[in-house]
């Protein structure tokens, strides 16, 4: 038998390229991407079916479905899950994939950070809801306020929970937030000027400085509600001094901004699908990016309209209220250069579009009653009742949500080489937008007449029934319309991975190479010279182009796969749990998770390439 | 920091110029820049309600008790002063060493740097000591809103001084491998910047703890 | 496709608008409606909600029509010659900036008149001026003119300024009366405000409206707004109770004088004070705890009592911080097992027997705070 000279350096150069493994240790863009979008998918269910549970108790007056207790963590999980386990991480799907895709680049800055990300979230969101395993889920609402949540009325393990779970979420958005930053400004394809970048990169450049800026304000408002339930401060506690309005100011400092994060991304997304299927370029190029990075600047400036019943005095609530209609402007330019784009093209009804126009439509609702809040004298009856419910479930489902199932019918072609079905997508999108109306446009009125929210009940009597029997049959409706989805997508997977790399014609980088991309993505680093680089070429080329060749990509060196991003992401959630053991472990089990974490972090940073 | 970043960082020239590395330690620096700012609004927030809740000791004024305990001023301002200055000092220390790592002068950059991790240690020396002192005079974290406020934003601080401290040890015993030739001073340059970030904090947290009443 | 999406969209949105005018009118379906406004405070924010309605609309009309008409009029097909390739209109941007400001400028006048006065402290010598805070999960009531505590039912004369000084006694509530004062959050660690005059008699419900845990879906209040001279009689009723208290069972010596009534406070007290039942509640009422928690005397009671001041709860028209009407057999049901009403509300399932409960509820019942 012949000795086998083991050579380490190569052997990982040959590393498995399928198999669980393969996926544990990925550190491509696209493979991080998928994962992104397969878990948040898996935490959007959950957070459907928790909605779908307050549904069907708010369904009748004095319903007796559900406790107010298991209510009150289920209210408390949708929201959480669905802000950040669901829009936030979707829209790290697209990011993921997309962002190298369209400036030209191989992979992101930092690839092993990048997988680091995903398995942090990952592990943060299981954290987040193992909180049901103890009964003890998360239960004072997604904004947790003080001091509902000292230890002296949220005695128990669910404030715990949520702090703890938001901290670790917190870390891989922070890392998330850099890396796309830096991958940005840096490794754009020559040519590719910052007002030549595709519009969706702009947007989701802009959502990454409100991550970096934003997230570090909320930790620090959770570093100090956690020093007072583990450490016996007084930071939020009124009768030693502290203050319950400091927490409100912390979070919403955070929490605005939060909100452009999580629709900016879509306001992306439908700024890319509107021009192909309208066959002309975007309406207003520099508005929209400026109107963008102006929206930004200014989420910064408003976040007290949440404050508006607390009584902070005429001046402020004046300054805010200014700002809050100030802010209205950039966004309301942006849909009217949508309709822009679409206005003297050649619309082609394809499911991506149905859901773009869906996402205009609603969103314009959203922005109304947006506006309506922006006035102190009137959301004094608003805020607190159904009609906020409406406003954010318009801006957020009706925008974020329509705008990102466009983005995957849209790029579902590229990222697994196939096409989902127009006719599935087409009931896919009329049941969603009736189902979504069904369900949130009655909220409008019931909280106008006098629902307020976070109840789980109401009495007979005040006129609310019939709105809530509306909504909870909307909300079977989307339950149908989201199972449609899930035999489209079941369905598809079926077929053989034959789609072309250009199904819709598209403008922008990704549509020039193979579905789905290899590894490095492009053979050749494009140079760009235009805002629509594909169409230029195509244009110059006398039509459509040829399906690219798949080619080895020899020569081209990709960063190795690694185990040590998954350890650090372990290292990092254990540091944090150790936190919420203090009491059994004591502070040498904060040592332990410490050591470890600096342990996997050495061994990331001496890894050979 | 690796080598498996440098090379994926050469393959592609930057589209700015700058090393995507310094790049990246800019963006995290501008980021803390918040976290800090919320710390320190925070610890200004409860700065002029401090003394009418909870009991002592209070940083700049004499407090005594309904039962008589007197406590005086807590705050020793030479000694945190001449920690400033040290940790001050150090951000100079480590850029003549920084100088020296890119000039191949093994000696300035070794020397230097081992001076800018002891004023480091000093540094952190000096502010457990101060927290220890002030536990036993009767300052904890949970005493009022000055010493849950003044711990949290000074012991994050010192963290943030401690792993600075750890990554310029671990630059330390690279450079006396011989591990951070010229072409490999990024890496020291990329611990240089954030020893000053935490340097420029400080900046800004001594005046308005220690100086201002 | 494209077209018929348009158009369902358009057919579905219009008729709510209809329904929201329709709403409006209907005043009785909708006891808490905010549509409804009911002094001079709540018509003044609904002047301005309404302004911003209109021209919601309007913009809504507008700008949703010209989506429509786009998705209608541009449908191609995929053969279709390129459409002209534009990239934008530099007026027409400029335009569709400005005109949204303007919009906007206008909906800002009325709203910053309308924010200074809503934090007015109203002047002049008839304010009824009313302490409110809210608990978990109830509402106190305290008339610093009068000297007198209640709980969960406010009172207060028609055509006066009422002018609430609020706070919280644990966690953070908001209180929302939709129409007579919109809403305040109410806070531990300080005073906020809110004024109104309600312009006619009536029953207002209101709400909390900040989640306050476990049981915030039903703490609700209502609002009694009344003729002077019921106010005036109420408010005497409410001190006799600290006469009664004080007295004992003598209180027949110690008759309120100034009674207006056919039936004296005195009268009333001594008759609650002789009966075997009633004695037998008292009893129970100390026996059982109920007196750790709450007050009979709506003038003199221990601080911090975490349980709502019962001095009138005999006549009040809810109870259970208005989850149920007041009648015998709630009363009785609420007493004996409280957390099958509101589960983990902060007062405890004692074991009562039926028995006990009916006593209590009877002597309970013959505290009217008249």
């Amino acid at each position: 038998m012949a000795t086998t000279v083991i050579d380490h350096a190569p052997a990982r150069a040959h590393a498995a390229k399928t198999g669980i493994w393969s996926w544990i240790t990925t550190v491509d863009h696209k493979r991080i991407g998928i994962l992104y979008g397969a878990t948040a998918f898996g935490f959007f269910l959950m957070g459907g079916i928790e909605a779908l549970l307050l549904r069907i108790q708010l369904g009748r007056p004095d319903n007796t479905f559900l406790s107010p207790e298991t209510y009150n963590q289920l209210f408390t999980m949708h929201g959480t899950t669905m802000i950040f386990l669901a829009v936030m991480p979707l829209s790290a799907m697209f990011f993921n994939f997309f962002i190298p895709l369209l400036i030209g680049a191989r992979d992101v800055a930092f690839p092993r950070l990048n997988a680091f990300s995903y398995w942090v979230f990952l592990l943060g969101g299981l954290f987040l809801n193992s909180g049901f395993l103890f009964g003890a889920a998360p239960n004072d609402g997604w904004f947790g306020y003080a001091n509902l949540t000292s230890n002296q009325y949220s005695p128990g393990l669910n404030v715990d929970f949520w702090m703890i779970g938001l901290q670790i979420l917190g870390i891989a958005s922070l890392a998330a937030g850099v890396n796309f930053f830096v991958t940005v400004i840096n490794l754009r394809a020559p040519g590719m000027k910052l007002m030549r970048m595709p519009v969706f990169v702009w947007m989701s450049f802009i959502t990454q400085v409100l991550i970096l800026l934003a997230f570090p304000v909320i930790t620090v408002a959770l570093i100090l509600v956690m020093f007072d339930r583990f450490f016996g401060t007084h930071f939020y506690i009124p009768s030693a001094g502290g203050d319950p309005l400091l927490w409100q100011h912390l979070f919403w400092i955070f929490g605005h901004p939060e909100v452009y994060i999580l629709i900016l991304p879509s306001f992306g997304i439908v700024s890319e699908i509107l021009p192909v299927f309208s066959r002309k370029p975007l309406f207003g190029y520099a508005a929209m990016v400026f109107s963008g990075i102006f929206i930004a600047f200014l989420s910064f400036g408003v976040w007290s309209h949440h404050m508006f019943a607390t009584g902070m005095g005429p001046i402020a609530d004046t300054a805010f209220s200014l700002t809050t209609m100030l802010i209205a402007i950039p966004t309301g330019v942006k849909i009217f250069n949508w309709i822009g784009t679409m206005w003297g093209g050649s619309i082609q009804a394809k499911t991506p579009m149905y859901f773009c126009v869906g996402f205009i439509a609603m969103f314009i609702i959203g922005g109304l009653s947006g506006v309506m809040h922006a006035s102190p004298p009137a959301d004094l009856q608003q805020t607190d009742t159904y009609f906020v419910v409406a406003h954010f479930h318009y801006v957020l489902f009706g925008g974020s949500i329509f705008a990102l199932t466009g983005g995957a019918y849209y790029w579902w072609p590229k990222m697994f080489g196939r096409m989902l079905s127009e006719k599935l997508g087409k009931v896919h999108f009329w049941l969603m937008l009736i189902g979504f109306n069904l369900t949130f446009f009655p909220m409008h009125f019931v909280g106008l007449l006098g629902m307020p929210r976070r109840v789980y009940t109401y009495p007979a009597g005040l006129g609310f029934d019939i709105y809530n029997q509306i909504e909870t049959a909307g909300a079977f409706f989307l339950l149908v319309a989201f199972l449609v989805f899930l035999w489209n997508i079941y369905v598809t997977w079926r077929k053989p991975a034959d789609a072309p790399a250009d199904p819709w014609n598209g403008a922008t980088l990704e549509w020039a190479i193979p579905s789905p991309p290899p590894e490095f993505n492009f053979a050749e680093i494009p140079t760009v010279r235009s805002r629509d680089p594909l169409w230029e070429t195509k244009r110059q080329h006398g039509g459509r182009l040829p399906e690219p060749a798949r080619v080895s990509g020899a020569g081209i060196h990709m960063p190795n796969p690694s185990f040590w991003p998954v350890l650090a992401a372990a290292g990092v959630t254990a540091v944090f749990v150790s936190l919420m053991l203090l009491p059994k472990l004591g502070p040498a089990g904060v040592v332990v998770a410490v050591l470890f974490l600096f342990f996997s972090v050495f061994k990331w940073a001496f890894e050979p390439a | 920091m690796s080598d498996a970043t440098h090379a994926l960082a050469l393959e592609h020239p930057t589209s700015t110029g700058i090393d995507t590395r310094k790049l990246a330690i800019w963006t995290f620096i501008g980021s803390e820049c918040l976290f800090f700012a919320s710390l320190i609004s925070t610890y200004l927030v409860f700065r002029g309600k401090v003394i009418q809740h909870g009991v002592g000791p209070f940083p700049h004024d004499p407090w005594t008790s309904p039962t008589g305990q007197h406590f005086d001023p807590i705050l020793e301002i030479k000694l945190v002063t001449v920690g400033t200055a040290l940790l001050l000092f150090s951000s100079l220390f480590v850029v003549i060493a920084l100088n020296g790592a890119q000039r191949n002068r093994r000696g300035q950059f070794l020397s230097f740097l081992g001076l800018t991790i002891m004023c480091g240690i000093f540094f952190v020396g000096m502010q457990v000591y101060e927290f220890t002192h002030f536990v036993h005079e009767g300052l904890k974290l949970q005493t009022n809103l000055f010493g849950a406020s003044f711990f949290t934003l000074t012991g994050f601080h010192g963290t943030h001084v401690t792993i600075g401290v750890i990554w310029l040890i671990t630059m330390f015993i690279l450079g006396v491998r011989g591990k951070v030739p010229p072409g490999k001073a990024l890496n020291l340059e990329l611990a240089a910047l954030y020893w000053h970030f935490v340097d420029v904090v400080w900046i800004v947290i001594f005046p308005v703890v220690y100086l201002m009443k | 496709m494209a077209f018929r999406a348009a158009l369902r969209r358009a057919l579905g949105l219009a008729p709510f608008l209809v329904v929201l005018l329709v709403l409006t009118a209907c005043a009785h379906e909708y006891p808490q409606s905010t549509l409804n406004p009911k002094s001079d405070f709540t018509r003044m924010i609904d002047g301005v909600f309404m302004q911003t309605v209109y021209w919601a609309t309007g913009v809504f009309v507008l700008v949703e029509g010209a989506l429509l008409w786009a998705v209608i009029k541009f449908r191609g097909k995929p053969d279709d010659p390129e459409p002209a390739q534009t990239h934008g209109n530099t007026k027409l941007e400029i335009l569709w900036t400005i005109i949204p400001a303007l919009l906007l400028a206008m909906i800002s006048v009325p709203t910053v008149r309308a924010i200074f006065k809503t934090y007015e402290e109203p002047s002049g010598p008839d304010i009824v001026r009313v302490n409110v805070t809210g608990h978990q999960w109830w509402w106190e009531f305290h008339y610093p003119q009068y000297g007198v505590t209640s709980a969960n039912e406010l009172h207060v004369p028609v055509g006066k300024t009422v002018f609430l000084e609020m706070n919280a006694f644990d966690v953070l509530h908001s209180f929302w009366m939709p129409q007579l004062g919109a809403k305040r959050d109410v806070f531990p660690n300080r005073i906020t405000t809110l004024w109104f005059r309600a312009d006619s008699a009536g029953f207002y419900p209101g709400q909390c409206a900040e989640f306050c845990g476990t049981q915030h879906g039903k703490m609700a209040f209502h609002v009694a707004a009344e003729s002077q001279a019921d106010f005036e009689a109420y408010m005497k009723g409410l001190q006799a109770t600290g006469v009664v208290a004080a007295a004992g069972d003598s209180a027949r010596a110690k008759a309120d004088s100034s009674s207006r009534a056919g039936t004296t406070t005195a009268s009333l007290a001594a008759q609650s004070a002789t009966t075997p039942d009633t004695m037998a509640g008292k009893k129970l009422f100390a026996s059982k705890g109920c007196i750790g928690c709450h007050s009979l005397n709506a003038v003199k009671f221990s601080k911090g009592l975490i349980g709502p001041n019962l001095s009138d709860v005999g006549s009040r028209h809810y109870i259970a911080a208005g989850t149920l009407p007041n009648t015998d057999e709630n009363l009785a049901h609420w007493i004996q097992h409280p957390w099958s009403v509101k589960h983990g509300v902060l007062m405890p399932e004692l074991g009562l027997t039926q028995a006990d409960a009916r006593t209590l509820a009877a002597y309970l019942r013959t505290h009217t705070g008249k």
